[in-house]
């Protein structure tokens, strides 16, 4: 079981409070991605659930029983860390038997554990080694083990794929969604890089100065973000916005439009604008373009081989019923 | 790309390393070469010295014979390593308090520690003198060890403070997450993790009170008395005797420089330990 809600949660530090109080409700084996730009209380909110930091104000309830003031060890979660956090003295076995050693688990069932999550993790070959032997990926799988053998009732991941170059991490995303799949059990999970939460997430927790901005499914907050910072924050390349008269058309403060919902022409459209920076992906071309009235540059997708480079007149036409329309607070209405 | 340096540069740098190396060391070697030699040769001329007179080891002997060798070295044994010892039983909790839960003031409490080690001792004798006199402290190793550990405390605190800031404080939060206590915390992951930084404290502590002087003088006559005061008696009363010090001073700071050179490599370390990550 792994049900975790935050009740009126707040966290100051002396005269400054990171995070007002919010509430957030958490089920059993779920996915849960806390995402936002760095300094939202993202991290801080995770430290808080796993007991690393003191509560100011609210409680904090693990399957129903309050645990505001439970130390870490007493709250049956297992995280892992950015900076993996593994014990640079002890052999990768003994990391992973730490906490089950801590626990006074059994020798022989500490051992059918390891085994199991070395086989699970692929590091049977490595059960010996030193952590400094190993690399990155490897000792993210070990901090992972180490997580797994305690059988928690969630996980608690704090950007655990910062450190590890763009190939691995996409290795390791898809193997820390698949262990969710096969565990079922909660996991939540920090990152400021909103493609992981997109692809591994059931849930996203969007923050922003301690605020939660908005809880959906990526797809929710995608087709329907509740204001531009979510908008602007989900998506990649980021929704462009548009202020002026095109949005005093649709009586609305700004308009958003995603890139992969503009089409792009060389001989007429809606806009007409410059190509400022082409990226060509091979897959995709992510065009820049300049000139476009209340929004510049305005970032579009382009299939892979349109012939277009820098200085070229372009047209764009916006697909109207992608448009996503915003009032003066930024708050998006129908 | 590395500097080009020339080879007369080289050699003039080695030559001056060099020449200011055997300035530092050549006291001494003077010494030693004293302790070799009977009385009367050990006043001669210095060239007179190493070239018209005969080795022998007759003042080990006397020394040995005139004062016990073997007290003062036990009395040093258990003082040096007595005070490391119980200062590291009140620096070790200290050091982890302040560089892992600091507070507001921590930095000044440090400052203050070590404001205390600028203190001329003389100007806390008469008082120390005294309380040690009403507590039955005089010339007694419990004192001396008392002293000692207060005088290195601030120092043994300061280089674990140091080493133990070194250590990822993620390391200890991921330890407290796999369940450990604060006892099991400090015993499994902290310290092993601190130990070449506990060990060069250790090992500087107790060269610190080994050759400590001043108060191992000013607090002993003769059953606490360690090393450093079995080297004294032999400079004032009866005049000087330079052959007997020399050998004294030989016999005093033998055991400590062969620590030192033993675990150099060790001292090294420790005392530029976090220097360069």
């Amino acid at each position: 079981m792994g049900r975790i809600q935050l009740k009126q949660v707040k966290k100051a530090f002396g005269d400054v409070t990171v995070i007002p109080p919010l509430d957030l409700e958490i089920e059993d084996g779920e996915f849960v991605v806390f995402v936002g730009p760095s300094g939202c209380g993202k991290s801080t909110l995770l430290r808080l659930i796993a007991g690393l930091e003191d509560v100011t104000d609210g409680r904090i309830e693990i399957d129903g029983s309050d645990a505001t003031g439970l130390p870490p060890a007493k709250r049956s979660l297992a995280m892992v860390f950015q900076s993996y956090a593994l014990y640079p003295h002890m052999s990768v076995r003994k990391n992973i038997a730490f906490p089950m050693k801590m626990a006074g688990v059994a020798q022989d069932e500490q051992d059918r554990r390891i085994d199991a999550a070395a086989k699970a993790l692929n590091l049977v070959d490595y059960l010996d080694r030193k952590p400094g032997q190993l690399s990155g990926g490897q000792r993210q799988r070990v901090a992972i083990g180490r997580a797994i053998v305690r059988e928690p009732s969630a996980f608690l991941f704090d950007e655990p794929l910062s450190n590890l170059d763009a190939a691995l991490r996409v290795g390791m995303r898809m193997e820390i969604s698949e262990l969710h799949k096969k565990l079922a059990t909660t996991m939540i999970y920090v990152t400021h890089d909103q493609v992981e939460a997109m692809t591994m997430a059931d849930k996203i927790v969007v923050l922003q100065a301690g605020v939660i901005e908005q809880v959906g499914s990526p797809l929710e907050l995608y087709k329907t973000p509740r204001n531009k910072f979510v908008a602007g924050f989900i998506g990649s390349p980021k929704m462009n916005f548009i202020e002026g008269s095109d949005a005093a058309e649709h009586q609305a403060h700004t308009i958003g439009i995603r890139p992969e919902h503009v089409s792009v022409s060389t001989t007429e459209g809606r806009w007409k604008g410059t190509v400022g920076v082409a990226e060509h992906l091979g897959s995709d071309t992510f065009i820049h373009v300049h000139g476009i009235p209340g929004c510049d540059p305005m970032t579009v997708r382009a299939e892979g081989d349109i012939a277009v480079s820098h200085g070229d007149t372009i047209f764009l036409t916006p697909n109207t019923s992608q448009i996503h329309k915003f009032n003066a607070e930024g708050l998006r209405f129908e | 790309m590395a500097r080009a340096v020339s080879t007369r540069t080289k050699v003039t740098n080695t030559a001056i390393a060099g020449t200011l190396g055997f300035l530092m060391f050549f006291p001494i070697l003077w010494i030693l070469i004293l302790s070799f030699k009977t009385e009367e040769d050990a006043i001669r001329a210095p060239l007179e010295v190493l070239f018209q007179s005969g080795w022998t080891t007759e003042s080990f002997g006397t020394v040995q014979a005139r004062s016990d060798y073997f007290k003062h070295f036990s009395n040093s044994v258990i003082i040096s390593l007595g005070s490391t010892l119980l200062g590291l039983i009140i620096a070790v909790p200290a050091a982890w308090a302040m560089a892992f839960v600091p507070g507001k003031r921590t930095k000044d409490v440090l400052m203050w520690m070590l404001s205390t080690k600028m203190l001329p001792p003389v100007g806390v004798l008469v008082p120390i003198y005294l309380l040690f006199r009403d507590a039955g402290l005089l010339d007694t190793r419990t004192g001396l060890t008392l002293v000692l550990m207060l005088i290195n405390l601030p120092i043994i605190i300061w280089m674990l403070y140091t080493y133990f800031k070194e250590i990822p404080g993620e390391i200890l939060e991921a330890a407290r997450m796999d369940g450990a206590t604060l006892r099991n915390e400090i015993i499994h992951v902290l310290t092993p993790m601190a130990i070449p930084g506990m060990a060069s404290t250790v090992l500087l502590n107790i060269i610190l009170a080994w050759n400590e002087a001043f108060w191992t003088l000013n607090l002993t006559a003769a059953k606490a008395a360690p090393l450093t005061a079995f080297i004294a008696s032999y400079s004032s009363p009866e005049g000087l005797f330079y052959a007997k010090l020399s050998a004294a001073s030989v016999m005093a700071i033998a055991p400590i420089l062969i620590m030192g050179w033993f675990s150099q490599k060790q001292l090294v370390r420790g005392l530029t330990f976090g220097a360069v990550k």
